[in-house]
């Protein structure tokens, strides 16, 4: 037992070991026929990235792709493809910056308040792809991918001067959150760490203890790997995938706080996109674990961070872009390589015990 | 045809080790071996489906190696899958001629062929039926035809009556040897020795992945060709002691369900329905698959929701309830499909132990699932109920069938149920497996458990079940007394042939008849009370119980009949 144990674990980690390193070879490679040296740009990226202003801008860069990761894999967990994070925490985070602007209250009300307002955006958003699906059989891919075109929309007809939004210069923007709904910062130098980072480690740890040791979590991911052996075995599917949908669409609304309570205070035209399709990567390359995803948010982060500076290195930036891309490449195929030689293998094994077991009781019985 | 040494290790089965196998032109030759024993696997490798890890094919003294089916059918080696491999939007030509269409193009000339071999073996095939019209015999046909049009000298029949009603089976065994008098070669795999021994010449024993014997049907007794296939003696599925009470466990009124059919139609696949099982009755559901069985099940599983009638259990009505609900109140439920109904392929078993039972003891408390209870409690069911599995960390796909069947089994026994629905219990199990699933279906009804029991297997049905109940297009059209019918009987009710409540008929039919018909499948004969282990080598078990091979004379007759027509 203690050997399958093992070669869980060495499977598990050969699949993101072996999409790194195929990566890797690749990129070395497209950098080598553009005529640079590939091993000096990962020494570039590597002295770079880890100076200690790097650091806390990767992990704070880190965090939203963190929770952004978790929202996806709670979708993937139970076989749905919330593409659609990606609209949900820009709406979750819109109405969120509204409210929270229009409200001053004692900071430990109000950034309660700010959080689950963003929560309850998110989910409704999300649980909109739910109940289209539930009800109306729609993809949840093209339900959710629709969303995130209509909220983009409202967004952008509700951010004008004189709806729900002002101007400021060129930039318009929801109202500024009072001062009280500033989030703690971890007091780092040469620039602080969001204190939203506890959250999502929090966070984190809430979704492996939903998943893994509760009975719903059992039940979601019962959904995940049957849909008809969770039915026959008492799970309402219909309810589960909606149930999802909205815890799902609930943690995209956390994407947007860190932004918004520690760096923007508003959500204004210049509020960062694209995080939910970021976190789609990151829930892949993490494996829809808790600790996987955070070291793949921490590494995309890197990737972001060390990007810029091998522009000043003379290489193309978009280097970064061409690695990442690879590395999604890699973890998909990779991933599916691993798993099915790991079933095989096991099975094989299984079989060549009990075939072990068999003749020796045979031998037993004939010596008998 | 000869297959030497073949050796094949294959994930989760028993693999096939050393198997020599030699057929003869012009034979019906029957491989048998309880389910598991590596008969699929065989004829994989012999229709290039699989290829051997070790060991040589030859074929009329040339060594060949096949390495797809195409090879196999370009050497004349056809095969009818257990599983009918046809498209029921088209017609018969059409699906005949398709991925064949060089031969004889798609039109008149086809047509004519199919025609002209259909005659030649007496198949009775018609070319421009519609596919979805056609019953189970009459699609196995046109799989048969199928393989003859491409050019077929040695037809592969995997498991062929198992879909088939006894009158069917006559009726294959007849295009059979029709198939074998114009000089043609068939293997014909089975587990069931009673068929097996009427329509063979040879016969060519595997268990656990090895050839070990061969048999002359007009030399050997079931029960002795039974012993060689199973290495021991023979489980009996009959049930002695009635324990039926007359309290009601399970009631259904008047249950009716409609749905829609792929081609838009509302049909009614269960149309008022009642029965009560009470506390300690088996309640056997007998029918051609497809006629409503499944939708019982889960109607009453909660999984499907009726439009019309009423469930009850144990004086409850539950016809609203969720189908967690209804398992937490005491509904142990064996799938019919265990791969899609009954577990987490891809899981441990420690989680299939959970699943199904997630909200009861001892898997979770409070909403918390108790990991470390669950894993004691699968290494428990693990133990008692023999699941074969080096430990409870392997995922459910890498057992055999029969080891995943026992882990349900165990699973489901383990809550104390109420009333279990037990939808084929067997199929896939090998022979030791299915004596000990019996058993504890005894058991479990000798304390009262009220048993749901759906099978193909007749001889199953009849042996355990307290009452019989005969289903059709979503009726429940006969029943009967299992004491007294037979299958045959019982097979014209599931043909629709026979309706209300079928009597015995002991008039018409000569003396030994009834007999016969108790023990069609011979393979299961009466199991001897106290009978220690059976010595395995096939030498032995020839010449042991030879006490008990009384109990079939009238088998061999008929055996001898035919032997002689083939020579």
């Amino acid at each position: 037992m203690k050997k399958f144990d093992k070669n869980k674990l060495i499977l598990g980690l050969a699949a993101p070991v072996l999409a790194i390193v195929t990566a890797l070879v690749i990129t070395s490679v497209i950098i080598g026929v553009t005529g640079k040296d590939p091993f000096h740009a990962y020494q570039v990226m590597v002295d770079f990235g880890s100076k200690s202003d790097s650091q806390v801008w990767i992990i704070n860069k880190a965090t939203p792709y963190y929770l952004s990761a978790l929202a996806v894999a709670i979708g993937f967990r139970m076989n749905l493809f919330n593409i659609g994070v990606d609209g949900q925490y820009r709406i979750a985070a819109f109405f969120a910056a509204v409210v929270g602007g229009s409200l001053a209250l004692p900071g430990f009300i109000q950034i309660p308040v700010i959080i689950l307002v963003a929560m309850a955006v998110g989910a409704i958003w999300a649980g909109i792809a739910g109940l289209l699906k539930v009800t109306r059989n729609v993809n949840e891919v093209i339900s959710t991918i629709m969303l995130n075109a209509i909220g983009a929309s409202i967004i952008g007809y509700l951010l004008q001067d004189g709806r729900l939004a002002e101007k400021e210069g060129n930039l318009i923007h929801t109202p500024y959150l009072p001062d009280s709904a500033h989030f703690f910062e971890i007091p780092t130098q040469p620039k602080p760490i969001f204190g939203f980072v506890v959250i999502a480690a929090l966070a984190g740890a809430a979704y492996w203890f939903v998943l893994n040791r509760t009975r719903f979590g059992f039940d979601l991911r019962t959904v995940g790997r049957s849909e008809s052996a969770a039915q026959a075995s008492g799970v309402s599917v219909k309810r589960m995938i909606i149930t999802a949908m909205l815890l799902s669409g609930a943690m995209a609304g956390l994407v947007g706080m860190p932004t918004l309570l520690g760096v923007s205070y508003n959500y204004g035209t210049d509020f960062p996109t694209g995080i939910g399709f970021t976190g789609i990567a990151i829930a892949l390359l993490g494996r829809n674990n808790p600790i996987g995803m955070a070291l793949a948010a921490l590494l995309w982060g890197f990737l972001e961070r060390t990007g810029t500076q091998l522009e000043f290195e003379g290489y193309a930036q978009e280097i970064v872009g061409v690695i990442q891309g690879v590395i999604v490449l890699c973890v998909v195929i990779a991933y599916e390589i691993v798993r099915r030689y790991g079933l095989k293998a096991q099975q094989r094994k299984v079989g060549e015990e009990l075939a072990a077991q068999a003749r020796k009781s045979d031998k037993a019985e004939a010596s008998a | 045809m000869e297959l030497a040494g073949i050796t094949k290790r294959f994930p989760g089965v028993v693999a096939n080790h050393d198997i020599h196998l030699t057929v003869r032109r012009g034979t019906v030759h029957a491989l048998c071996g309880e389910n598991g024993a590596g008969k699929s696997t065989l004829m994989k490798i012999l229709y290039g489906m699989q290829k051997p890890d070790e060991g040589t094919i030859t074929l009329d003294g040339e060594q060949v190696s096949l390495h797809t089916p195409a090879d196999a059918i370009a050497r004349g080696i056809g095969m009818v899958h257990q599983h009918f491999m046809l498209a029921d939007n088209l017609t018969v030509l059409e699906n005949v001629v398709l991925g064949a269409e060089k031969m004889h193009g798609i039109g008149n000339k086809a047509r004519a062929r199919i025609k002209e071999i259909s005659d030649a073996y007496g198949l009775g095939v018609r070319p421009d039926v519609l596919v979805e019209d056609l019953g189970v015999a009459d699609r196995q046909r046109v799989e048969i035809l199928k393989v003859l049009y491409r050019g077929a000298r040695t037809l592969i029949l995997d498991e062929p009556t198992a879909v088939l009603v006894p009158q069917e089976v006559d009726a294959l065994f007849d295009n059979l040897r029709e198939l074998k008098a114009e000089g043609l070669t068939v293997i014909f795999i089975s587990h069931k020795l009673g068929e097996v021994l009427s329509v063979a010449d040879d016969i060519t024993v595997i268990r656990r992945g090895t050839t070990v014997g061969t048999a002359i049907p007009s030399e050997t007794t079931p029960k002795q060709l039974a012993e060689l296939m199973v290495g021991e003696e023979l489980p009996s599925p009959e049930t002695r002691e009635s324990t039926v009470t007359d309290v009601p466990m399970l009631t259904v009124d008047g249950l009716h369900l409609s749905a829609t059919d792929s081609d838009g139609v509302v049909r009614a696949v269960l149309d008022g329905i009642s029965f009560t099982i009470h506390k300690g009755e088996v309640l056997g559901l007998a029918g051609v698959e497809g006629n409503g069985q499944a939708e019982l099940v889960e109607a009453i599983m909660g999984m499907r929701h009726p439009d019309g009638g009423s469930v009850t259990l144990d004086g409850a009505d539950i016809t609203q309830a969720p189908t967690r609900k209804r398992r937490e109140d005491g509904i142990g439920y064996i799938p019919e499909d265990r791969h899609r109904h009954g577990l987490l392929l891809e899981a441990p078993l420690w989680e299939n132990r959970i699943l199904g039972h997630v909200t009861e003891k001892p898997n979770s408390k409070k909403g918390l699932i108790d990991i470390k209870a669950a894993r004691a409690d699968t290494e428990r069911i693990v133990r008692e109920y023999d699941v074969r599995t080096p430990g409870i960390e392997v995922t459910a796909a890498s057992l055999s069938g029969g080891n995943q069947q026992k882990l349900i089994v165990g699973r489901e026994m383990s809550h104390e149920p109420k009333l279990l629905i037990a939808a084929h219990p067997t199929r896939g199990v090998d022979v030791g497996a299915q004596a000990q699933i019996w058993d504890q279906i005894r058991e479990a009804r000798r304390e009262g458990l009220a048993v749901l029991l759906i099978s193909a297997d007749l001889d199953e049905l009849i042996g355990l079940s307290d009452t019989l109940r005969v289903m059709f297009r979503g009726r429940l059209v006969a029943d009967a007394d299992p004491a007294t019918i037979t299958p045959e009987e019982l097979g014209s009710a599931m043909t629709g042939a026979a309706s209300g409540h079928l009597e015995h008929h002991e008039a018409g039919e000569a003396p030994e008849a009834p007999e016969a018909g108790e023990t069609p499948e011979a393979g299961k004969a009466p199991k001897a009370p106290e009978t220690p282990e059976t010595p395995e080598s096939p030498e032995s078990s020839e010449s042991s119980e030879s006490s008990e091979d009384s109990e079939n004379p009238n088998e061999n007759p008929n055996e001898n009949e035919e032997g002689g027509d083939a020579k």
